[in-house]
């Protein structure tokens, strides 16, 4: 999905836990997530907490989506 | 005697748990379990499945390198002759466990390791270069065509046999080229070749053109504080009960969303159809999945431009490359033409 998306034109980051999965499949702007089953979030944390970790995270990614890249990067922090 | 195999399976294969239980840790327990079993009837004597090692899914791949290391040292202790990981089908962090585990097998412990997959699966891409992957079809269901391949090309190495071609030993080919003499020359051959292409009947190409589908990055964003950015998601995560019936695995189509009204997912509004991984905390806070509520915020601070009405999703979950892509494909003509200037995809 996230190669079509580029493929027509629009540029996307892809947020996932397994990133090895997704420098396969061909993601050029990668972001690593938390966890499988919680990707943007941390049950083990209170609910602000837990809010500022995802926010964290979108962060990064809106900030992936403004660097020039050239090929598949990860954003590690 | 016979020869020593450990074999390696997750927690679904153990009979632990489903996907509540892919957070186990590696185990090992002695003799065969689950799958070992038809897998010991298959290697009639030559060898033995003397101990089993049980690990979660999630729990290897959110950990790969601790999980490495403690079941590298389960494998040393038993000093096998070989080591079988799996097989897989489809399942995309198990396929990834057991290609990591095995090459690891392989290059850390110098004991040959095989594996077993579908062809779509993400580890096949990833270790099919550095391991023999048996080929299977995408579920259990293909058990038992998968055991007999796999018990043959352990045989075969164990006794440290010629291993034949992929089609000859039933494993996903590696890119590696052998010499051999042909019975005729290769003018003739590939003349031969292109009759049989004119004529429309079938003909097996000797060197299959590498498949590099790549797209090059898109240029960033601009100005992100008048972008307008669209949520797309593979966690399958939709609104309450799912009304468009999503299948949890294997999907057959995706869905389109209104979030206009939405400032926050919650339990009482969305939910998540994915079948491949625990859905108790996508289920409790949607968020942890599709960050509605983050985007929100940000769009109100004027950060974004604006969250696009609509999101895309669909079930990761063993669906198929070709039916993503035809997704993906439909929708992001979709997207373009609605003005979207970038996507955050979240994926599980």
């Amino acid at each position: 999905m996230v190669k079509e998306i580029e493929r027509a034109g629009i540029p996307v980051v892809h947020i996932c836990t397994v990133v090895p999965i997704s420098l396969t499949v061909g993601a050029n702007r990668i972001v690593p997530a938390v966890a499988i089953p919680h990707p943007l979030g941390n049950p083990a944390l209170d609910a602000n907490e837990e809010k500022n970790l995802r926010r964290k995270i979108v962060l990064k990614s809106l900030k992936a989506l403004t660097a020039e890249v050239e090929g598949q990067t990860v954003f590690e922090d | 005697m016979s020869k020593k195999i450990v074999h390696y399976i997750n927690q679904f294969f153990a009979g632990v748990g489903g996907e509540e239980k892919a957070d186990i840790k590696p185990e090992v327990r002695e003799g065969v379990i689950g799958p070992g079993m038809a897998l010991n009837t298959a290697l009639k004597g030559e060898a033995e499945i003397v101990a089993t090692i049980i690990c979660g899914d999630s729990y290897f791949n959110e950990n790969l390198e601790e999980a490495k290391a403690t079941i590298l040292e389960m494998v040393k202790k038993y000093n096998p002759d070989l080591f079988i990981a799996g097989p897989a089908f489809n399942a995309g962090r198990y396929g990834v466990a057991c290609g990591t585990i095995a090459t690891a097998v392989k290059e850390e412990l110098n004991i040959p390791a095989i594996t077993g997959m579908y062809i779509e699966n993400p580890g096949a891409d990833m270790f099919k270069k550095s391991l023999y992957i048996i080929e299977t079809g995408n579920s259990a269901a293909a058990m038992r065509t998968a055991v007999p391949a796999m018990a043959k090309l352990a045989i075969k190495m164990m006794k440290g046999e010629e291993i034949g071609s992929p089609a000859e030993d039933n494993y996903i080919p590696r890119g590696i080229r052998r010499n051999y003499f042909a019975d005729e020359r290769g003018s003739k051959r590939a003349v031969n070749m292109l009759m049989k292409k004119l004529k429309g009947e079938e003909y097996v190409t000797e060197y299959p053109m590498p498949d590099f589908d790549r797209v090059e990055p898109n240029p960033a964003v601009k100005d992100i504080t008048k972008a307008n950015i669209a949520l797309v998601t593979s966690g399958g995560i939709v609104p309450k009960h799912n009304p468009d019936r999503i299948e949890s695995s294997s999907a057959s189509k995706y869905g389109k969303y209104d979030i206009a009204n939405f400032a926050d997912l919650t339990e009482a509004d969305h939910e998540t159809a994915h079948g491949g991984y625990d859905p108790v905390y996508a289920n409790i806070d949607p968020d942890r999945v599709l960050p509605v509520d983050v985007l929100r915020d940000l769009e109100k601070e004027g950060a974004i431009g604006k969250l696009h009405r609509y999101f895309y999703t669909t079930v990761g979950n063993g669906t198929s490359v070709a039916n993503s892509k035809a997704f993906a494909a439909e929708f992001a003509k979709e997207l373009k033409a609605d003005g979207v200037d970038a996507v955050i995809l979240t994926s599980t």
